[in-house]
């Protein structure tokens, strides 16, 4: 008896995001960037067609980051100038977007002014040519004011900015509205915020397709099971037809990664649990493959060492099984 | 759940005299407010205001007339499979035909129709002999239906059976078991067969029709209905519908879930 592959039928599809725009299209970027797109589960090309593959923006700061030593020294002297920091990472890491975090805005910090934050921005566009992804210090007052003047700074040059929470879109959606950026849309791990969300910022009429999912996901060990089963809920939801549910989806995957206890100490302290080395390679890079099993588009990554090996788990899945 | 709005039906007076004097007005006015109300499918009948032998040139124009406005996919609803066949050939988008019995000579000229045009078809528990009184027989032509469609090749999503609901005011014993027939129909093929009733019929003479009909629409979705052909414009009964999907699970939920059923 022969075996018949089964081959589950999808009214519908996750949306498409552009990042970046170039020369012609009033950016400055030497090429863009698509997400999104796939009508199947994820690397599932027997039974849909997987439209782009997901990629990694590696994690640049305005200043020196608070990050362990093991990541600092894969940066060397780079660290704190944003430009070479961003540049390195596309040329000797193989970043396909740079995810710039201004938290030298932060008040309780350097409290860096909106025109100085604008001005990183404008410095790093200069300095590489892949799409920009740009949020600020998560001071929800001071990254209204510091977005607003990104988002004008960086007219036409089609950015993904964030962050616009449940209760703190309006005025991030309204300067890409402005100044035609994409909106990455924020929620606690929850599925109804989510899609509110997307329906509220819908509403002030920034279009489905320039807003992206962050459903804040927990690293592994710490929630990831959370955002994994929310994260495939809103894929399986986008693919029967959910329109408020299609967007690509974004995950913070160095930052929740890196928070982690394991992530951080030495065998010294913990005999049982081997090397921080190897460990905290694999503590991020393991949190991101899970979460590409459910749909993230785009990764926001920190160790080169951990993009490296998603790299190549990336270029795996994307092998045709169809 | 998928509303079938109801309202572009020769019985009506306007409609009626519209096709009668080829005013096409009529049409696009309820083809858009019907679907600003939440209707997914638009249906399309004649009524009696044309004479059988013209009924394939008046489904023809009021096809074209309905798309000039509206994208809405079309459910064509006759008795006259050649009237039925000249819309089908019109319509840009996959249409839902509405209906055959379960009748076999019906069944031969209709399901491969439904193949040919790749169209939805609507089946109803029935044949010459009328309507059954009780479950155990709507579903015995549930049956039947579903066995017609493995035959001549329609997926069994494409099929929507109707157990034909009858008003409750002079009919009462049927609504139960119409509900009955709904929880069977779904077991009766993997994937499952749809079901679809024509709704407003349970309130037909009653008072409150409103009320009665949403209830019975969401009692009917809590046993496996799919699809209704409702007034798309009664909007407590459009909220009942995304309500009810809602306390389902079969959409997720979000505080404007009302609005949401209505937006494509």
């Amino acid at each position: 008896m022969p075996v018949t592959l089964v081959k589950e039928k999808y009214p519908s599809k996750v949306g498409e995001v552009v990042l970046g725009a170039t020369a012609a299209e009033g950016g400055t970027r030497t090429s863009v960037i698509r997400v999104g797109g796939d009508g199947t589960l994820p690397f599932l090309q027997f039974e849909g067609s997987v439209e782009n593959r997901p990629i990694i923006a590696m994690e640049v700061t305005d200043i020196v980051p608070p990050w362990n030593d093991t990541i600092k020294e894969q940066f060397g002297d780079v660290l704190g100038n944003p430009v070479a920091m961003a540049k390195k990472c596309v040329e000797e890491f193989g970043a396909d977007a740079i995810y710039l975090k201004l938290i030298g805005a932060d008040p309780e910090g350097e409290n860096r002014s909106p025109e100085q934050c604008a001005q990183v921005v404008k410095d790093v566009l200069a300095a590489v040519g892949v799409p920009l992804i740009v949020v600020g210090c998560e001071d929800p007052e001071k990254d209204n004011e510091v977005m607003a003047a990104v988002a004008e700074a960086a007219a036409g040059e089609n950015l993904l900015i964030g962050l616009a929470e449940q209760d703190n879109y309006k005025s991030i959606t309204a300067a890409a509205m402005v100044h035609k950026h994409n909106v990455i849309a924020r929620s606690p791990l929850d599925i109804n915020i989510c899609k509110q969300l997307n329906i509220l910022i819908n509403e002030m009429g920034l279009p489905l397709n320039k807003i992206v999912i962050d459903p804040m996901i927990g690293g592994l060990g710490f929630g990831i099971e959370y955002a994994y089963s929310i994260m495939e809920r809103a894929r399986l939801g986008a693919l029967a037809g959910d329109k408020m549910l299609s967007m690509p989806m974004i995950c913070t995957v160095g930052y929740e990664a890196n928070r982690a206890k394991e992530a951080n100490v030495g065998a010294g302290e913990f005999p049982g649990w081997g090397e921080l080395q190897d460990r905290g390679i694999l503590w991020e890079a393991v949190t991101a493959a899970a979460l590409l099993q459910v749909g993230a588009s785009i990764l926001l990554m920190r160790n080169p060492a951990s993009v490296r090996l998603v790299q190549r788990n990336i270029a795996d899945m994307m092998e045709q099984n169809a | 759940m998928i509303i079938i709005g109801e309202r572009i039906n020769g019985m009506f007076k306007d409609i009626g005299e519209a096709l009668r004097n080829k005013d096409p007005k009529p049409f696009q006015h309820w083809a858009l407010k019907q679907q600003e109300g939440g209707a997914h499918y638009l249906d399309v009948n004649s009524g009696p205001a044309v004479p059988t032998e013209e009924r394939p040139e008046a489904y023809k124009w009021m096809v074209n007339v309905i798309q000039e406005v509206s994208d809405l996919p079309l459910c064509l609803d006759s008795t006259n499979y050649d009237a039925i066949e000249e819309g089908l050939k019109l319509c840009k988008r996959p249409a839902m035909i509405n209906s055959c019995p379960a009748e076999r000579a019906k069944i031969e000229r209709v399901f491969p129709m439904a193949v040919q045009y790749n169209a939805s078809l609507i089946g109803l528990t029935m044949d010459k002999k009328g309507i059954p009184k009780d479950a155990e027989n709507r579903v015995a032509f549930a049956m039947e239906l579903v066995a017609a469609a493995d035959e001549f090749g329609l997926p069994m999503e494409e099929l929507y059976i109707d157990p034909l609901i009858l008003p409750v005011n002079v009919a009462q014993e049927h609504a139960p078991e119409v509900l009955e027939s709904l929880r069977q129909i779904k077991t009766l093929a993997n994937p499952a067969p749809r079901t679809v009733l024509g709704l407003s019929n349970v309130s037909q003479k009653s008072p409150d029709r409103h009320l009665i009909n949403r209830t019975y629409l969401a009692m009917a979705m809590a046993v496996g209905l799919d699809a209704a052909i409702v007034d798309a414009n009664d909007d407590a009964l459009v909220d009942a519908a995304a309500t009810a999907q809602i306390l389902l699970n079969k959409s997720i939920y979000a505080d404007s879930y009302l609005k949401v059923f209505r937006t494509r």
